[in-house]
C-alpha cells in the first residue's frame, strides 16, 4: 500500500497539482487519514511484538556480560544451571540464578504466544487479571499476548497476499488488455472457470493434503485470489491501448513491453490502488475463515481465527470471543476507512 | 420626460433576457478563477444573438449561468443580474427555475450523444419535457411526439420513435435534442455549439434547420460558438468575448465589415489563407499504395461466423511524391483515419504498400522500426495525443532513445531543445508536463515529437479541428514553413475544407472508404466534378446545402 503522505512532506518537484490533489482530498477524510495513522502505529508494535509480550528478558547482564535470550540461545549452565537445555527464564529457580550475579530486563508482558503457563490461580481459560489482561485460553496461553502476534500475522499475511495477487493480476490485465483479440478471450474464459471454483471448498481440501504453513496457504490462497484485480487493468488497458499517445508511442516504434509499462500502466495504476485496502481485508478474512475452520495456520500459531473458535468452544469465557471480535472488527474497518480515503482521493469528481 | 418613458416601455416589453454585469468564478485550491467577468447583453424577442470567442473565452460558462446550471460547489457569481421577462434567474428558487427550464427557456449541448440518456428511446425523452411541464394528455403524446420529430426533419418519424439514441447517427441526434427542446415552445433556445462535433454537411443542415424553427416559432436564439462563418449567416447581432469579457458587440454586418477591436479583427483574420503550389511530379514517389484494403469482419451468431464486412478502407490507390502535401478529405466515417493508420502500418491492411520503394506489408514490428524513424503522425486531439505522466522533455526525447539517436543524454537533451525551439515552444519548459499547456501549444510539442526524428513523411490526422482558428492559422504556417526547411511529405487528413485547401496540393475526396474525386487541389475546390465534392465544398465554404434554404 503505498503511503502518500510521506511523499508530500518531502515536497518533490516532480509532484504533480494532480497528485497534490488527491493528497488534499485524502486528508479531507478525516476518518480514512486518521484511520491510517493508527493503522501504521498498531501495525508498527505489533511489528515489535517479540518485544512487547515474550516469556525471555530483553536484556540479561550476568557476570559483567550481556546477553540477549531474545535473538540467541542460552543453555541454562550458561547461568550456572544445572541442564543443558535452553534456560526457561519463567522459572523463578532460573531467575534467582541470574538475579544473584546481575539483573534482567522483562518485557511489558512476560509470555510468548505459546507459553503455557502453569501456575494459574484458576483452571485455563482463566478470566482476566492482573497477571493476564485479556484472561487466558484453554490451553493456559495469555490472550493478550496471542493477540498482539495473532494481529501480526494476519496484517503481514494480508499484505503478502495483496501484493503477490497484484503483481499477477496487473501482470494478466494488462496482457489481456493491451492485447486484446484471441488472447483476451481465452484468458476471460480461462478465469471465468477459475473464478468459478468455490474457493474455500477448494482451500479445505487442499489444506487437508498438506500441512499447511504461512507460506503454503499464502501459495494456495494466491491460486484463487489474483483475478480479483484482473478485470479492472483490463478495463482499463482496453480503454488505455486506443489513447493517441500510445498510438503514437507505436508510430515511434517503441516497444510492447516498454509502452504497457510506461504509458498504460500509470493509468491502471489509480483503479488498482483503489481496490487494494480492500483486497487486503479480504485476504485477512480468508485467512481468520479458514483458521476459524481449523485449516489454516499449523496448530500452536498465533491466530485471531483460532481465537475465535476458542471463544465458540467455551461460550462461558467470554473475554475469548469478545477479544477476537474487537480485534477483527478494529482492524478491518480500519482497512476499509483507509481504502475509501483512497477512493476518495483518485475521484476525479472531487474538486 | 414622457417620451423617455414611452421608450424604455417599449424596450422593457421588446426586451427577453437581460443580462446585466455578469460575473462567474470558480473555487479551486490555488484561488478563484475568474471565468466571467462582469458581461452585459440583451436578447430581444426573437432575434439571434451570437457570442463569440475562443475556447476558454466564458461563452458557455454565460449560457450555463443563465439556466443556473453550473456546479455550485465551486462556481459562483460576485455580481450580477439574469432578466428572463422582468424575472430574477440569478440565485432564484428551484421552484422558478423548473418553470422556465426546458419550457421557456431550453438549451442544446455540442455533444449530443452524451446529452442524450442511452437507455431511453427517443420518444420517451422528448415525451418527458411535455410530461412535465404541461401534463400533456397521455393519449395525445405520442402524437405530439411525431409532430416534433417531423418538424425537425427526421424521416419516417413514426418508425423512429422507438428507437435508442445510438441507432441514430450524429445529425439525427442533434435534431432529436433540437426537438426536445422545442417540445414546449420555447421563448428563448440556447444554442452551445451545435454544429461543432457534426460533419460539415451537416452543419450546414442543422443551422438551416434552426433557422427554419426560429422563424416559425419566432423565438429568441442565443447561439455560442467559436465559428464566425456561421455567426455572419444566421446572427442579427454579435458579442465577441474574450477572457470573460464582452469586447465588442454591435450588429453582425457592421462587426464583421468594420470590426472595431483588434481582438475582433484578428479573429476574422484567423481564417487560414493561401494555398501551396502543386510541386514536380517529377519528384520520386516515397509512398505508394495500390488497392490498399481494411476490412473489419461482422461476427454473427453463436459460432461467430463472418457474415459481412465493415469496409473502411476499399481499394485505395495513392501516391505521395517527395515534399508533396496531399489532403484525404471526406466526413466521419469515410475511412480517412483508418487510411492514415494502415499507411504508417498501425492498422493491419491488405494490398501492396511501399516505402521508399521497399515493400512494408511483409514487415514485423522490429523490421519496420528503421522505417517508424521516417514516417510520423501527428493526432487530432492535443490533450489526448501526450502522455499525462511524462514532462514535454521526456516525451520529445521517447522517439530519440527507441532509435538510439544522439550519443548520450546531453546530445539527445541538445536535439529536443533544439527541436522545441524550432517549433515554437521556449525549451525552458521541457520540464512541465503537458497539461500546463494551451491546445496549441500541445499540439506544436506532437509536432516536435514527430519531427525530433528528422522524418521523411508525416500523416497529419486532424492536427488543427480541436484548435481554435487562430491557432489553427499559426499550425498551419508552421507546417507549411516545416515542409520546405526539411522537404516533408504530409498525408493531410481532415474534414475542414478550409485548411486543407491551405496546405494541400493534391486532394483525395473519399467516402466509404472508397475514392471519389482525386486531382489538384486547385481544380478540385474550382471546378469540382462529382456531385458529393460540390456538396462539401458547398457547406465548408458557405455553410450551405446544395438544395439551398
Amino acid at each position: 500500500m503505498a503511503n502518500p503522505l510521506k511523499v508530500s512532506e518531502a515536497n518533490d518537484s516532480r509532484i504533480t497539482p494532480l497528485m497534490r490533489r488527491r493528497l488534499t482530498n485524502f486528508r479531507k477524510n478525516k476518518r480514512g487519514f486518521w484511520s491510517l495513522w493508527i493503522f501504521l502505529l498498531l501495525f508498527l508494535v505489533s511489528l515489535f511484538a517479540e518485544f512487547i509480550a515474550n516469556d525471555r528478558p530483553i536484556v540479561i547482564w550476568f557476570k559483567s556480560d550481556l546477553y540477549f535470550p531474545i535473538f540467541e540461545f542460552y543453555s541454562e549452565t550458561d547461568f550456572g544451571g544445572d541442564f543443558e537445555a535452553e534456560a526457561d527464564y519463567a522459572d523463578v529457580h532460573v531467575q534467582k540464578l541470574i538475579e544473584a550475579n546481575g539483573w534482567m530486563i522483562w518485557p511489558p508482558v512476560r509470555y510468548s504466544y505459546d507459553s503455557h503457563i502453569t501456575d494459574l490461580a484458576s483452571p485455563a481459560p482463566s478470566p482476566p487479571s492482573t497477571r493476564n489482561w485479556l484472561g487466558t485460553d484453554d490451553q493456559a496461553r495469555d490472550v493478550f499476548s496471542r493477540m498482539i502476534y495473532g494481529f501480526r500475522i494476519s496484517i503481514l499475511f494480508g499484505l503478502a497476499l495483496t501484493i503477490f495477487s497484484s503483481l499477477i493480476g496487473i501482470a494478466v490485465g494488462a496482457i489481456q488488455g493491451y492485447f486484446g483479440g484471441l488472447i483476451d478471450l481465452v484468458g476471460q474464459r480461462v478465469i471465468e472457470v477459475w473464478v468459478g471454483l468455490p474457493m474455500l471448498y477448494m482451500l479445505i481440501i487442499l489444506a487437508s493434503v498438506v500441512q499447511p504453513n504461512f507460506w503454503w496457504l499464502l501459495g494456495l490462497m494466491l491460486l484463487f485470489s489474483w483475478p480479483g484485480l484482473v478485470g479492472v487493468v483490463r478495463a482499463e488497458f482496453l480503454r488505455g491501448r486506443n489513447f493517441e499517445y500510445v498510438k503514437a508511442a507505436r508510430a515511434l516504434g517503441q516497444s510492447n513491453r516498454v509502452i504497457i509499462m510506461q504509458h498504460v500502466m500509470p493509468n491502471a495504476m489509480v483503479a488498482t490502488l483503489t481496490f487494494l485496502p480492500f483486497i487486503t481485508s479480504g485476504s485477512v478474512i480468508t485467512l481468520t475463515s479458514l483458521d476459524f475452520l481449523g485449516f489454516g495456520l499449523p496448530p500452536g500459531s498465533p491466530s485471531l481465527g483460532e481465537l475465535l473458535k476458542q471463544g465458540k468452544d467455551n461460550l462461558f469465557a467470554p473475554w475469548l470471543g469478545i477479544t477476537a471480535f474487537i480485534v477483527i472488527s478494529v482492524m478491518l474497518s480500519l482497512l476499509v476507512f483507509i481504502g475509501e480515503a483512497v477512493r476518495d482521493a483518485f475521484d476525479p469528481r472531487k474538486g | 420626460m414622457p417620451l423617455i418613458l414611452e421608450k424604455v416601455n417599449s424596450v422593457c416589453q421588446k426586451t427577453l433576457l437581460d443580462v446585466r454585469n455578469l460575473a462567474v468564478s470558480f473555487r479551486s485550491l490555488d484561488g478563484d478563477i475568474q471565468a466571467v467577468k462582469g458581461v452585459s447583453f440583451v436578447v430581444n424577442n426573437g432575434e439571434t444573438v451570437a457570442l463569440v470567442g475562443e475556447s476558454g473565452s466564458g461563452k458557455s460558462v454565460i449560457a450555463l449561468s443563465i439556466l443556473q446550471l453550473l456546479s455550485y460547489a465551486t462556481a459562483y457569481h460576485p455580481t450580477g443580474s439574469i432578466k428572463f421577462k422582468s424575472e430574477e434567474l440569478l440565485g432564484a428558487d428551484i421552484d422558478t427555475l423548473g418553470r422556465v427550464r426546458g419550457n421557456r427557456i431550453s438549451m442544446i449541448f455540442q455533444e449530443p450523444m452524451t446529452a442524450l440518456n442511452p437507455l431511453h428511446t427517443i420518444e420517451k425523452q422528448i415525451a418527458e419535457s411535455l410530461i412535465l411541464h404541461k401534463d400533456y394528455p397521455r393519449n395525445k403524446l405520442r402524437k405530439r411526439v411525431i409532430e416534433l420529430l417531423e418538424e425537425v426533419g427526421i424521416q419516417n418519424a413514426d418508425q423512429r420513435l422507438g428507437a435508442f439514441p445510438h441507432e441514430l447517427s450524429g445529425g439525427q441526434r442533434q435534431r432529436v435534442m433540437i426537438a426536445m427542446a422545442l417540445a414546449n415552445e420555447p421563448d428563448l433556445l440556447i444554442a452551445d455549439e451545435p454544429t461543432t462535433a457534426l460533419d460539415v454537411t451537416l452543419q450546414a443542415q442543422i443551422l438551416e434547420l434552426l433557422k427554419n424553427l426560429q422563424r416559425k416559432f419566432g423565438m429568441a436564439l442565443l447561439f455560442i460558438t467559436h465559428d464566425l462563418g456561421v455567426v455572419e449567416k444566421i446572427a442579427d447581432r454579435v458579442c465577441v468575448m474574450e477572457k470573460g469579457s464582452i469586447v465588442e458587440s454591435g450588429e453582425t454586418k457592421k462587426v464583421f465589415s468594420n470590426p472595431a477591436q483588434v481582438y475582433t479583427r484578428k479573429l476574422l483574420n484567423a481564417e487560414p489563407k493561401g494555398s501551396k503550389s502543386a510541386v514536380d511530379i517529377t519528384a520520386p514517389v516515397l509512398l505508394e499504395s495500390k488497392e490498399i484494403k481494411v476490412w473489419f469482419p461482422i461476427k454473427k451468431g453463436l459460432l461467430r461466423q463472418v457474415v459481412d464486412y465493415v469496409r473502411a478502407v476499399d481499394g485505395m490507390n495513392i501516391k505521395i511524391h517527395e515534399g508533396e502535401t496531399v489532403g484525404i478529405v471526406g466526413e466521419s466515417g469515410s475511412g480517412k483515419t483508418t487510411l492514415g493508420m494502415a499507411l504508417l502500418k498501425l492498422q493491419n491492411s491488405d494490398g501492396i504498400l511501399r516505402f521508399d520503394g521497399k515493400d512494408l506489408q511483409k514487415l514485423t514490428a522490429n523490421g519496420m522500426r528503421p522505417f517508424r524513424r521516417q514516417m510520423q503522425v501527428v493526432f487530432q486531439d492535443p490533450f489526448g495525443s501526450l502522455s499525462p505522466r511524462m514532462t514535454v522533455g521526456q516525451i520529445v526525447e521517447e522517439g530519440l532513445c527507441i532509435h538510439k539517436i544522439g550519443e548520450n543524454k546531453r546530445e539527445r537533451d541538445d536535439l529536443v531543445v533544439n527541436v522545441l525551439e524550432e517549433v515554437g515552444i521556449q525549451s525552458v519548459h521541457r520540464n512541465r508536463y503537458p497539461h500546463e499547456f494551451s491546445g496549441g501549444q500541445r499540439q506544436r510539442i506532437a509536432i516536435a515529437r514527430a519531427l525530433v526524428l528528422r522524418p521523411r513523411f508525416i500523416v497529419l490526422d486532424e492536427p488543427t479541428s480541436a484548435l481554435d482558428r487562430s491557432v489553427q492559422a499559426q499550425i498551419v504556417d508552421l507546417l507549411r514553413t516545416l515542409q520546405v526547411r526539411y522537404k516533408l511529405s504530409y498525408l493531410f487528413i481532415s474534414h475542414d475544407l478550409k485548411i486543407v485547401k491551405a496546405l494541400a496540393d493534391r486532394v483525395i475526396v473519399m467516402r466509404h472508404g472508397k475514392l471519389v474525386e482525386e486531382g489538384n487541389s486547385s481544380s478540385i475546390f474550382e471546378a469540382p466534378r462529382d456531385p458529393y465534392t460540390r456538396e462539401l465544398i458547398m457547406a465548408a465554404f458557405h455553410n450551405r446545402t446544395s438544395s439551398g434554404i
